[in-house]
């Protein structure tokens, strides 16, 4: 289980200002600003779950991480993964997680995956047999095969990032602290690596927390996400709920037989846009049901599907809302 | 196996893969290692018209000999990767790691070992052998300190390089405090000029600090140059100086860790 309670960290960033007067300046006198990048989140997750960490950029998530995985001693506030404190850095702690950064990597550069694979398994004691299995398994499900000999400086993005899961999955962790890890993939990359993060979850029981600007990854990964903006929780539930609060209308498409003129559209609910013979409309959740039957009753239909609105849609809403609103100047 | 004799020879392994990736980079560095001979040449050419006190021009060949054979043995180059790391926050990686950074920079370091033995031991063995005077001791006792003193010598050199390291925690500047160090341990190691060959009041002072058993203490020893009951005393303060630098990176390496912020990471 994972315990969060009121995580703080306040950084003292340097203030440098420009040009050479600036550079004077701060030889004699250095200003320090104080930056609270994260300010009292508190929040638990269960073991075996998977949560999405979300909020824009500057927000605290990757903060957040670092001190969850034992990288940032806390300000104040405590934080304790199945009963381990992470900036103890204790053995058991360590052998217990994963981070992987979509960002950065710990394959050597100039060598194989292989020999970053084999250094691992002499760090983490892994059993020979248990390595072999393991790294089977996982060479199977990431399609690695052909890339464990080749010098990590000669892989794309996509096969390096394949690597670096499979290196920070062979001593098994418990729980995978997940950081962009599908930043700058293409959309196939992607999914592979989306589903791959699924399985694992599934099979092994290990409990991850992922931070992601691709709404495609919450959506197939997280039931539950905490949002996080400014340094404190914003929002920590169900992403059903959260879409279904945030924007309370479904969005229902129709194709139509002929193209409709739009007043004969609007009794149903709001109309988004009307392309030719396409419409979309935002209707009301609580009164989806009826609507639908009136469309198809009321106007040629020739077919209809409905929607939740786009979780981009839903992000931006939610961290507008929180902006504090601009000065009327 | 047991597992921090694995885990060394998983380093060691990696260090030597590394090494060999970057063989011409660690080649060239090997040849830009001239000092000891633009050395060798200032003092046989002072040494030409008589003895210097009681170094000739056959000493002095010898002893940059050795010095060059110590140097690449006990040669170390944290300090820029310790710096690197800090600075572009990707020691973050280590630190997720189960195993002391300062083990896997070790590895690293030690990787290189058998290409600059494969390269400077042909090398510096074939001008002995055409070098006509003073050669290597045949003592046996001398033979045993040796690598004693060469292992000594290059774990003071790594906790230094650690201790310089790791000040990139607090300041953007530690380089060039290497710099300072560096000039320092060149005049009183006995990579310029061998330590006896110092003003007295300087080899007094001298015989106290740990320079001399960075570089000079195996190199007279290879030579035999030190008195074979003056070995242990030699080989102790040594022993003390690797305990007192040794404590003293890994302190400030753990204090630096707290305060890492791992920007950029």
């Amino acid at each position: 289980m994972i315990h969060v309670q009121d995580l703080t960290r306040v950084y003292h960033v340097p203030h440098k200002e420009p040009g050479l007067r600036g550079a004077l300046r701060g030889l004699f006198k250095r200003r320090v600003e104080e930056v609270r990048a994260v300010d009292r989140v508190s929040f638990t997750v269960e073991p075996g779950a998977c949560v999405g960490f979300l909020g824009p950029n500057g927000a605290g998530k990757t903060t957040t991480l670092k001190m969850l995985s034992g990288l940032l001693h806390p300000t104040s506030g405590s934080v304790s993964i199945f009963g381990h404190t992470p900036h103890a850095r204790k053995r058991g702690f360590l052998t217990t997680i994963a981070l992987v950064m979509g960002q950065k990597q710990q394959l050597i550069w100039d060598l194989p995956p292989r020999d970053t694979f084999d250094l691992n398994r002499a760090i983490y004691h892994i059993d020979p047999a248990d390595y072999r299995r393991t790294l089977d398994d996982l060479v199977a499900l990431l399609d690695l095969g052909a890339l464990l000999d080749r010098p990590t400086r000669n892989l794309s993005l996509g096969e390096r990032m394949k690597c670096e899961l499979c290196a920070a999955l062979l001593h098994r962790p418990r729980v995978l602290f997940l950081d962009e890890p599908t930043i700058g993939l293409d959309v196939a990359m992607q999914a592979t690596l989306r589903e791959f993060i699924r399985d694992y979850n599934r099979q092994t029981g290990a409990t991850i927390l992922l931070t992601t600007h691709y709404m495609n990854d919450v959506e197939a990964l997280c039931p539950r996400v905490i949002l996080i903006d400014q340094g404190t929780v914003r929002y920590d539930g169900a992403l059903d709920r959260l879409v279904a609060d945030t924007l309370p209308d479904k969005r229902v498409t129709l194709r139509l037989t002929a193209p409709p003129p739009p007043e004969a559209l609007a009794p149903f609910g709001h109309l988004q846009r009307l392309e030719g013979d396409v419409a979309v409309l935002l209707v009301p959740r609580q009164t989806l049901q009826p609507t639908i039957a009136r469309l198809l009753t009321d106007l040629p239909v020739a077919d209809l599907s409905v929607d939740d609105p786009p979780l981009e849609d839903v992000m931006r809403r939610v961290f507008l809302r929180n902006t504090p609103p601009a000065d009327p100047a | 196996m047991r597992h921090p004799l694995r885990i060394a020879a998983a380093l060691l392994r990696v260090g030597v893969a590394e090494a060999l990736v970057y063989r011409a980079q660690i080649i060239i560095w090997m040849l830009a290692t001239t000092l000891p001979l633009v050395m060798l040449a200032l003092w046989t050419t002072l040494a030409a018209e008589g003895p210097l006190q009681g170094y000739s021009e056959d000493t002095f060949i010898a002893y940059f000999l050795a010095t060059i054979l110590v140097r690449h043995l006990s040669e170390c180059w944290a300090v820029w990767a310790i710096n690197e790391e800090i600075r572009a926050g990707s020691l973050t990686l280590r630190l997720l790691r189960p195993l002391h950074p300062l083990w896997a920079y070790a590895g690293q370091v030690l990787g290189d070992r058998p290409l600059r033995l494969a390269i400077i031991l042909p090398l510096v063995g074939l001008a002995f052998l055409l070098h006509d005077g003073p050669d290597l001791t045949a003592d046996p006792l001398h033979w045993l300190a040796f690598p004693v003193a060469v292992a000594g010598a290059w774990l003071l050199q790594f906790a230094v390089h650690v201790l310089i390291g790791a000040l990139a925690f607090w300041t953007e500047q530690s380089l060039a405090l290497w710099s300072v160090w560096f000039g320092l341990w060149a005049l009183l190691s006995g990579y310029l000029v061998p330590a006896d060959l110092l003003p007295r009041w300087l080899q007094h002072l001298n015989a106290w600090l740990p320079f001399h058993a960075m570089l000079g203490l195996p190199v007279e020893i290879a030579l035999g140059r030190i008195p074979a009951h003056d070995l242990l005393p030699h080989l102790a303060l040594q022993a003390a100086w690797c305990l007192l630098l040794g404590a003293a990176a890994l302190a400030l390496w753990s204090r630096g860790v707290r305060r890492f912020e791992a920007y950029g990471a």
